[in-house]
């Protein structure tokens, strides 16, 4: 029984939180029940995705035929390190937001509606999961049209009104990236007449229609660009993460992004290749170039929002930035450094965001001035905002730190002082915004919300101060980051050879 | 106990010491008893050392390894072992002297207070004992963010703003300059191990190695040399065992102390020689040297006027080990302890007049040496220390930095030291003279100013003392520097 | 005369460029839809048309046939149109709420009310 679960252990970890989607709602009426099938799903997902890159890592890739069909005319879900390293990420994320959904969406959203949100949660993780997994390229676009819809829906059920126009802004905008990505899938489809993603990718070198494939390439990254709010595609973004409730943007701001840049890497990487990319088109400067100013833009802008959640989406579309320029670098080093970006600038954000959850969830709003002298209320809370931010500065015991050091050591290697100096900018401009909020939560005399706030309850605290020290411990013990970050990006500059 | 593990224990046992801190917090006794035991344990744990780095052991310690062929790990040279000796006996002595101030000056939050003290003690430790780069980097950037809480204790808008300033240039030229110096190490070498007799010797070379000094020297912020010294004025907000301890010692001294491991072991003397990396570098430490003795004598307010002079002691150092000759290095070493007793006594005196007479303006302190003699004496003390008069400690260490610039042929900054010590004279004896013998200004009678709590009086006597006593009997500090010097 | 040859291609490209100027372009939320919509359905237009082999008959079995047309564009857009519909229902309950939370659904006046748009 086991051993032959343990074969379907590709089509499990997509098929466990889609088979709990209905069941939320089935359970509607107990939104406790559905709050723990929704844990335990998670943490089943986490599971499988640990034994998937353990596999992985022992063993090698996995091809697994969806329902018996073998590839190229099935579905087949392909794990390599890359991919099995995303799903440890969506995974590990998920099963610390979701315990921490228990108090918070209980406070956050009406109680009759409590069941449809964790429904969408896990529709939401479905899509990003099944999106990483699927090694068929139409099926990305299914996938990440199932994780957007339910984007959509759990971002419309933020609190504040604005939530529903910002919901409707990135409806529009997704669907406009959703369908350049189809697009830019079925000119592939013209030229090599097939969808597998290994197939495309045999098939591409021999083929001939050269324009054809550059436009094909140029849909597929404005399109994913969209979806990673790739600067100056990032205009959703914002709005979205402010106004969503506190569970739906830690779960979004530290995985949809991911994915998307997961998405990018496959098709640049393995489906179109390399050479196409970057020597046949500009795409590494023209990633470089954005990248550069999506952080300095994303950063600068940070610094002068009054409102913490939006900070800290100004802060995501900054640290986009630094993912796509180590992509952009397209060196070994460059693309183990943006990849290892990818988990560890989940854990902080991730972190970042429930810590602001837990004040939201005392304080009933996020804006600068409600918070003020929210940090002698709510000490640990406060210390987790402080470590996590400390992270995002890149202080050294952090994960952030990991990643700018392998970034500034990837530009440093090509040469590119310029570009050193402008990640350590960025570095700077994040102390300043972080700092804005630490300064106004612990020395401001506290707001008239602030005053009758008390520490955050446990079932809070526990998930939030869980992803803080994942901050602090793979900030020290980084081989399984750094060694499957190293391993995966290896395999992606192989794919061509 | 091996060297090793005495090493290691004596940055846990502080750190690890801030929990009971804050448990113990609802009994004063108990909380400064802990604090107490802790920082006697730490001297001894760091003394037990001594012996066997003086016989020439390098004791090691790999903590754990981070990234790929670079860990952190503790390696105790002479020169750590001096500013270890250095911070862990300066703390036992404000230990006890805090407990005087802040109960005197009726401090809130002390146990916040205590436990941020001992945090900072722990990193400062831990640059002393850095066996690379990267440990030093990581236990400097912990010592910025652990003494922020104590710079902003007030929690007043002034202490806000200094917190900016203070956190802002740390953070700011540790981030944007050092760790980008580091990297360039890093990519250039391939390890950032400190080696005797440097790393970059024939892997870097002309204005390239001159940028790169600079990158450091400016990105080792806490050594305040000027354009990057306004975080330790803005510091002095701080209560004064703060400002004493870790501005006077803990914090400036691990900037100096970094720009000298660097000099010494990630450059090398003779590659520091031979490229000239240094020469226009020097200008700058010359600079601050006088630039910020003229600042000081400008400052009314006793701790920014002891700020500004740190600033220019600081200089003294980093010329020393920018000169990089066997005499200059000898002055800086011996600089950061005869600097750090001297300093920190000069602070403990002006924390005294603060609980006791609540004067914090020189030119209201005329006649109040009458009130308080035992203090404004240790003042005296301390002055004369710094300015570099026998019979104490400060004397050695300008000797030798004097010697140093004579070494290498820079008349001009042997002109810069000697008129900088006038200007020491100028700004530093001032104080002591105008309040023993000056009148106040309304006319008030200090009658029922006293001396300051005897823990304070205690702490400063015994450094003062410790002044005196470092010129007749140099020699630990001295034979650890000529360990290094001598070795060059 | 290929121009003419190539006319399905053309009209998705007309139809997509109509699409996102009209998503571009107009303040009403619902005519926002529309448009989108339009632009999706450039893109179906677009698949369809790719599946057509050269004298092809419709790909179902049949005897005497030997060259049939691309089924599987045409199933894969049946996905896409699902996907379509979907987005559509979602835009449309979402500008209901806007409408209830905001009285209007004109982009404008809607920012006029709160500084989101």
């Amino acid at each position: 029984m086991l051993g032959t679960l343990s074969n379907d252990l590709p089509a499990l970890q997509v098929v466990v939180p889609l088979m709990s989607a209905p069941l939320c709602l089935v359970l509607a009426r107990w939104p406790r029940l559905v709050w723990i099938l929704c844990v335990a799903a998670s943490w089943t997902s986490l599971a499988i995705s640990m034994e998937l890159l353990d596999q992985v890592l022992s063993y090698g890739p996995i091809s697994y035929a969806m329902g018996g069909w073998a590839a190229p005319w099935g579905i087949e879900y392909r794990v390599d390190s890359v991919n099995a390293y995303v799903i440890l990420i969506v995974t590990g994320i998920a099963s610390v937001v979701l315990p921490f959904a228990g108090a918070s969406v209980a406070g956050e959203i009406r109680e009759d509606k409590v069941a449809m949100f964790y429904t969408l949660l896990m529709l939401c993780l479905t899509g990003l999961l099944g999106m990483t997994i699927t090694g068929d390229a139409f099926n990305v676009f299914v996938f990440l049209e199932i994780s957007s819809l339910s984007m959509y829906g759990l971002i419309s059920m933020g609190r504040d009104r604005r939530a529903l126009t910002s919901a409707f802004q990135y409806l529009v905008m997704g669907t406009i990236g959703g369908t350049f990505i189809l697009v830019g899938i079925g000119f592939l489809y013209v030229i090599t007449g097939t969808l597998n993603m290994a197939d495309i990718a045999q098939r591409l070198p021999e083929a001939t229609q050269l324009r054809t494939l550059h436009t094909a390439f140029a849909f597929l990254v404005v399109g994913i660009g969209l979806k990673l709010a790739m600067f100056p595609l990032h205009l959703w973004l914002p709005n979205a993460y402010a106004y969503a409730p506190s569970t739906a943007t830690a779960l979004i701001a530290a995985t949809a992004t991911k994915v998307a840049v997961y998405a990018l890497l496959r098709f640049v990487f393995t489906v179109i290749g390399p050479v196409t990319a970057y020597e046949d088109l500009p795409f590494g400067e023209i990633a470089m170039a954005l990248a550069t100013l999506g952080l300095l833009t994303g950063s600068f802008v940070a610094i002068f929002q009054e409102n913490v959640k939006r900070i800290l989406a100004y802060s995501s579309v900054a640290q986009i930035g630094y993912i796509l320029l180590g992509i952009g670098l397209a060196t070994a080093l460059g693309l183990q450094a943006g990849i290892l970006h990818l988990f560890n600038h989940a854990l902080m954000k991730g972190a970042l965001f429930m810590a602001v959850g837990c004040f939201f969830y005392r304080v009933g709003s996020v804006r600068l001035d409600d918070l003020r002298g929210i940090g002698r209320k709510m000490p640990w809370t406060f210390a987790a905002f402080v470590i996590a931010g400390l992270s995002l500065i890149g202080v050294p015991l952090t994960v952030g730190f990991i990643s700018k050091w392998y970034l500034l050591q990837a530009t440093l290697q090509q040469g590119y002082w310029p570009l050193a100096l402008l990640i350590l900018g960025g570095s700077l401009l994040a102390v300043v915004y972080i700092w804005r909020v630490v300064e106004a939560a612990w020395f401001g005399s506290p707001s008239v919300r602030a005053n009758d706030a008390k520490e955050a309850p446990l079932g809070l605290l526990i998930p939030t101060w869980t992803l803080v020290l994942a901050n602090l411990y793979f900030g020290i013990h980084t081989e399984l980051t750094v060694g499957v970050a190293d391993l995966a990006a290896r395999t992606l500059l192989e794919a061509i050879r | 106990m091996s060297p090793a593990g005495a090493m290691q224990l004596a940055v846990a046992l502080p750190a690890a010491a801030s929990i009971p801190i804050v448990i113990t917090g609802r009994s004063p006794n108990l909380r400064e008893f802990v604090t107490l035991a802790c920082a006697a344990s730490v001297l001894i744990l760091v003394g037990s050392t001594l012996p066997a780095v003086l016989s020439g052991a390098r004791p090691e310690l790999q903590l754990l390894e981070i990234l790929p062929g670079l860990e952190l790990m503790f390696r105790l040279e002479p020169l750590g072992m001096i500013f270890a000796l250095v911070a862990s006996f300066l703390w036992l002595i404000t230990s006890i002297y805090s407990i005087g101030y802040m109960r005197g000056h009726h401090e809130t939050n002390q146990t916040r207070f205590y436990a941020c003290f001992a945090i900072a003690i722990a990193s400062a430790l831990g640059v002393a004992f850095a066996g690379n780069m990267l440990t030093l980097f990581v236990a400097y950037e912990v010592l910025s963010i652990s003494t922020y809480p104590l710079v902003t204790h007030a929690g007043t808008e002034k202490a806000k703003r200094a917190g900016r300033v203070y956190l802002g240039i740390l953070l700011g030229t540790s981030i944007g300059l050092q760790l980008l110096a580091i990297l360039w190490t890093w990519t250039v070498t391939g390890t950032l191990d400190f080696t005797e007799g440097g790393l970059l010797a024939g892997e870097i070379e002309g204005p390239a190695a001159a940028v790169l000094l600079a990158l450091y020297v400016f990105g080792i912020g806490k050594a305040a040399v000027m354009p990057f010294h306004r975080w330790l004025p803005a510091a002095m907000v701080a209560p004064t065992p703060v400002s004493a301890l870790l501005h006077a010692v803990a914090v400036v001294k691990a900037g100096v102390f970094a720009v000298l491991k660097v000099t010494i072991y990630i450059f090398g003397t003779d590659f520091m020689l031979q490229s000239g990396a240094s020469d226009w570098l020097v200008w700058f430490a010359g600079a601050t040297i006088l630039l910020a003795s003229l600042v000081a004598m400008t400052k009314d307010n006793l701790k920014a006027r002891l700020a500004y002079s740190t600033i220019s002691q600081l200089s003294y150092i980093v010329l020393g080990a920018l000169l990089a000759t066997q005499a200059s290095i000898l002055g800086s070493m011996m600089h950061i302890a005869m600097h750090a007793f001297a300093k920190i006594t000069l602070f403990f005196a002006a924390g005294a007049i603060l609980v006791a007479a609540h004067k914090s303006e020189i030119s209201d302190m005329a006649g109040l040496g009458r009130a308080m003699p035992l203090t404004f004496g240790a003042f005296f003390i301390g002055s004369l220390s710094i300015i570099g008069l026998p019979p104490f400690g400060g004397m050695w260490s300008k000797w030798y930095l004097g010697l140093g610039t004579i070494e290498s042929g820079h008349w001009l900054l042997l002109t810069v030291l000697l008129v900088s010590s006038l200007l020491n004279i100028a700004y530093l004896l001032a104080v002591p003279i105008r309040a023993f013998f000056g009148k106040p200004k309304d006319g008030t009678v200090y009658a029922r100013v006293q001396e300051a709590p005897a823990s304070c009086l205690a702490a400063m006597i015994v450094t003062s003392l410790a002044c005196l006593v470092l010129f007749f009997y140099p020699q630990p500090f001295f034979q650890l520097a000529t360990a290094i010097a001598g070795a060059q | 005369m290929r121009f003419l040859q190539l006319y399905n291609y053309e009209i998705a490209i007309f139809l997509a460029m109509v699409g996102l100027y009209i998503v571009v372009s107009r303040g009403n939320l619902v005519k926002k839809i529309a448009g989108l919509s339009m632009f999706q359905t450039s893109v179906f237009i677009l698949y369809i048309s790719m599946g057509v082999v050269d004298g092809g008959s419709v790909p179902i079995l049949t005897e005497g046939v030997t060259r049939y047309s691309n089924p599987l564009p045409h199933v894969l857009i049946l996905t896409a149109i699902v996907v379509g519909v979907a987005t559509t229902a979602v835009a449309l309950s979402l500008v209901i709420r806007i409408n209830e939370a905001y009285g209007t659904v004109e982009e404008d006046e809607v920012h006029q009310q709160d500084e989101s748009f």
